[in-house]
């Protein structure tokens, strides 16, 4: 019996090794930035971390297609390098095929979160090439920030205005009343001090005088020239 | 000869001495002056002069210009307006009625002048506005409407391009399209209006207390940029190339032209504003001292300026020139398949040079850019270009990025405001010296209507062609004018007044005659270099085709700009802008030898009563 399992155990790998190669349909491509992304924390890159990401990727076309019998042996990694980078594709248990590429892109796709999570990746650091990222919406709030801050400044500014305006108009009423006040005072002043040869000067209000009639008669008597 | 000194004390404007608003002190009539002549074009046009045209060798041009034009010249400016406490105007029509077309005109171009230079300052305004949040919005592009990808327009060319043109100017792509007014921008342009009306709002007593902040700021904020600029990676390698003397460049008339014209423009020379400045002084002030000592004060911060600028320009290239060999590396790791990291960037040029020699068709394949600092290094920029792209991009980079926003547009800020205010006040002094308003309308009504007027007129900056709109207005509107007005400022203090009169002016304010040196540049030399500079100007406008870069998405070349000619109703209105500040000086003139011509007609015949016909 064991002579018998030996040949169908090398076809299965024979067949499984031509499902996974670089460029074969249905395959992808991955690309992993551990020293960029972790620096010194960087983990290694063996054997249990490629358990790891099959059994993600078997999780997410199990969720994504509701496929229960999807397992972790049939999900196939190749061409392993040191970058690290590796090809990966995904048989479908009841043929011998690989999985149509646009369901296994689908899976990916819609849960690159948790993959990249378990690995403390992000979408820049482990590549799924071929797999377009979906972008989140931008984070913007309700007001933008900057027209909260011109609502400060430019309230600001107004009532400053407000208030030299109204300082303004404070110092000129002030000035005006100043004036009138030290006219009145004056005219009092005056009031006081009139009285000369004892002939109070408010008597002569007009200013040409008085006409003197004992003069006037003297004009007549001289000839006209 | 004392007539001189005599006919001083019974020139007009003394009796309303009481009258006339003065500064608080000395210091603050420094600081203003100082404020007006620090402007911009410190941080934005000298350390790109000094870079394009052989770094420490165009110092040698800069200081010829600066102590035969820029000193002599500011020196009668601040002379004049001492001596004869009078706005522009005022100042022109006392020494010749036939020149009251200079002043008039200085009037106008400061008007024109102010309306572009508060655009800039809402630009500033907005990317202040924008600093206090991180990330900052110009270091990322915005998905597109699908959310398939980012922006087109924003991954051809970069994120400070597109959050220039598009997200702040939504820059249409012709200057005849010209759109409607940006909602943002107009806010941000009333707010500009009203700071600057609550500064100028009582004249010189609100700039007063103003200028010590807006004066002083800068050079806090520069002084922080320098040192940590100095800190930086690459800092020394900016600081060489800004510095490294090229002499031949000496050879080339273009520096010497660019130098004078530097000089000029950044002195603020033939605005009216210095002349209003000193117009509030008390008469006996040593205007020799003051002019020396701001000119001075104006190139040594020019010098501080690109210290600083150049650390941060030398970080800046530093950064491209690692981020392209980054880029480099990748590419190679990922052909062959090295592990992540394993190539250092000191290794890169070793690495690179050994796999184009073994598998060079692959290397090939990969097209990869030859990555030098000294290209980088190259990549200089000017103006609004500095500003707005290269330095916002730098401050991505640098920790802490918002902070360095926000201190950075706010020194942007703070340095275009003091140069308003002397702006509004070549504006507002003739219009309050000339009196056409009756006294007891208020001076801050005034100045409300003026800065009212100038808010409507700059709404055409808002809309969407509004930056080619500025371009023109930049070199047009005010470069030729003013040449002309200094030219006509010296001839007029040198001849039509008479140099003795005002050197006997000015030794009764100073207490000392003007020497030599004095005498010599304002009655020979400047007038020379003027004209000189005014005639290669001319030249230089005419030679130059009269085209601008637009931005267009759908241009082939995009992001590079697509050079296109003005149409003929632009170019028609550019020529209306070059003339219509100048063409008062022959107009008034001829309007005063008609109106004198007319008097003596009217009194050539004897009056019917037998007395003496009077004199006008």
């Amino acid at each position: 019996m064991l002579v018998a399992l030996f040949p169908t155990l090398s076809l299965v790998t024979v067949i499984h090794a031509q499902l996974c190669q670089p460029d074969a349909e249905n395959a992808f491509k991955v690309r992993l930035s551990l020293k960029t992304a972790l620096g010194d924390k960087a983990y290694a890159w063996n054997r249990n971390e490629e358990y790891l990401f099959k059994a993600m990727v078997a999780f997410s076309l199990r969720t994504f297609s509701n496929k229960e019998t999807i397992e972790i042996s049939n999900v196939l990694l190749c061409n392993i390098t040191k970058r690290v980078s590796f090809w990966f594709v995904v048989t479908d248990p009841s043929k011998n095929q690989t999985l149509p590429a646009s369901e296994v892109q689908e899976a990916i796709r819609m849960n690159r979160n948790r993959i990249n999570n378990a690995f403390f990746l992000n979408d820049q650091t482990l590549e799924f090439l071929e797999i377009p990222t979906t972008l989140g919406p931008p984070t913007e709030p309700s007001t933008p920030i900057w027209i909260i801050i011109f609502g400060v400044v430019f309230s600001l500014v107004v009532v400053g205005i407000v208030l030299l305006i109204m300082s303004g108009i404070h110092k000129q009423r002030r000035k005006s009343k100043a004036l009138t006040e030290t006219g009145d005072v004056e005219d009092k002043y005056e009031t006081v001090v009139t009285i000369e040869n004892g002939i109070p000067c408010d008597t002569l209000d007009s200013k040409e005088g008085r006409i003197n009639r004992a003069f006037a008669a003297d004009g007549e008597k001289l000839t006209s020239l | 000869m004392t007539s001189g000194v005599l006919a001083a004390d019974t020139l007009p404007g003394d009796s309303k001495d009481d009258e006339r608003p003065k500064w608080d002190n000395k210091f603050q009539y420094i600081l203003s002056c100082i404020g007006f002549a620090v402007g911009l074009g410190n941080i934005w046009r000298f350390p790109y002069l000094c870079q394009t045209y052989g770094g420490g060798a165009f110092l040698v041009p800069y200081f010829v210009a600066l102590i035969f034009e820029g000193i002599p010249l500011f020196h009668i400016e601040l002379a004049i307006g001492q001596r004869l406490r009078k706005g522009s105007i005022g100042v022109w029509s006392t020494i010749s009625p036939y020149l009251k077309g200079v002043g008039i005109g200085c009037f106008f171009v400061s008007f024109l002048v102010s309306l572009y230079y508060n655009t800039i300052l809402m630009w500033v305004l907005w990317y202040f506005l924008n600093s206090f949040q991180s990330p900052l919005p110009w270091s990322f592009c915005p998905p597109n409407e699908n959310k398939t990808g980012l922006v087109e327009e924003c991954q051809l060319s970069n994120t400070v391009n597109y959050f220039w043109y598009r997200q702040t100017l939504n820059i249409a792509a012709d200057i005849n399209e010209s759109g409607t007014p940006q909602w943002w921008l107009v806010m941000c342009l009333v707010a500009c209006w009203t700071i600057v009306y609550i500064c100028v709002i009582r004249g010189i007593e609100s700039t007063g207390k103003a200028i010590y902040f807006t004066a002083l700021f800068p050079y806090l904020v520069l002084t922080i940029f320098l040192i940590r600029g100095l800190t930086l990676p690459g800092a020394t390698e900016g600081l060489i190339y800004l510095f490294t003397p090229n002499v031949s460049m000496l050879q080339n008339p273009r520096v010497w032209l660019d130098a004078a014209t530097q000089i000029f423009f950044s002195l603020s020379l033939a605005f009216g504003g210095h002349i209003a400045y000193s117009s509030y002084n008390p008469p006996k002030n040593d205007c020799e001292k003051d002019a020396v000592t701001i000119a001075l004060v104006n190139s040594m911060t020019s010098l501080y300026a690109s210290i600083a600028v150049f650390s941060v320009l030398g970080f800046k290239a530093t950064n491209d020139y690692w981020a392209c060999m980054d880029r480099n590396i990748i590419s190679i790791i990922n052909e062959f398949d090295f592990p992540d990291q394993s190539i250092q960037r000191e290794d890169y040029l070793a690495c690179f040079t050994h796999l184009n020699s073994t598998q060079s068709d692959r290397m090939a394949q990969l097209q990869l850019k030859s990555c030098h600092l000294q290209d980088f290094l190259d990549k200089s920029a000017s103006g609004t270009g500095l500003a707005f792209i290269v330095f916002t991009e730098v401050m991505v980079h640098m920790p802490g990025s918002p902070g360095w926003a926000v201190l950075f547009f706010g020194m942007l800020f703070s340095l275009g405001l003091t140069s308003m205010f002397g702006n509004m006040e070549g504006v507002l002094t003739p219009i309050l010296d000339m009196q056409i308003l009756p006294k007891s309308v208020p001076k801050e009504l005034i100045t409300a209507v003026t800065c009212l007027i100038s808010c409507l007129f700059a709404l055409c900056f808002t809309l969407q062609s509004g930056n080619y709109w500025l371009e023109i207005f930049d070199n047009y509107a005010a470069s030729l004018n003013l040449l002309i007005f200094a030219f006509f400022e010296v001839i007029g203090v040198s001849y039509v007044y008479g140099l003795k009169r005002f050197c006997d002016d000015v030794e009764w304010m100073t207490g000392r005659r003007p020497n030599i040196y004095w005498q010599v540049t304002w009655k020979i030399i400047s007038p020379l270099l003027l004209l000189t500079i005014f005639v290669s100007y001319i030249i230089l406008l005419i030679l130059k085709q009269p085209m601008y870069g637009s931005w267009n998405p759908q241009y082939d070349d995009f992001p590079i700009k697509q050079e296109k000619f003005y149409p003929g109703w632009v170019q028609v209105i550019t020529v209306m802008l070059s003339l219509l500040p100048c063409i008062w000086i022959p107009g008034i003139a001829i309007f005063q030898l008609i109106t004198r011509k007319k008097g003596k007609g009217k009194n050539s015949w004897p009056a019917p009563d037998g007395k003496n016909p009077v004199n006008l």
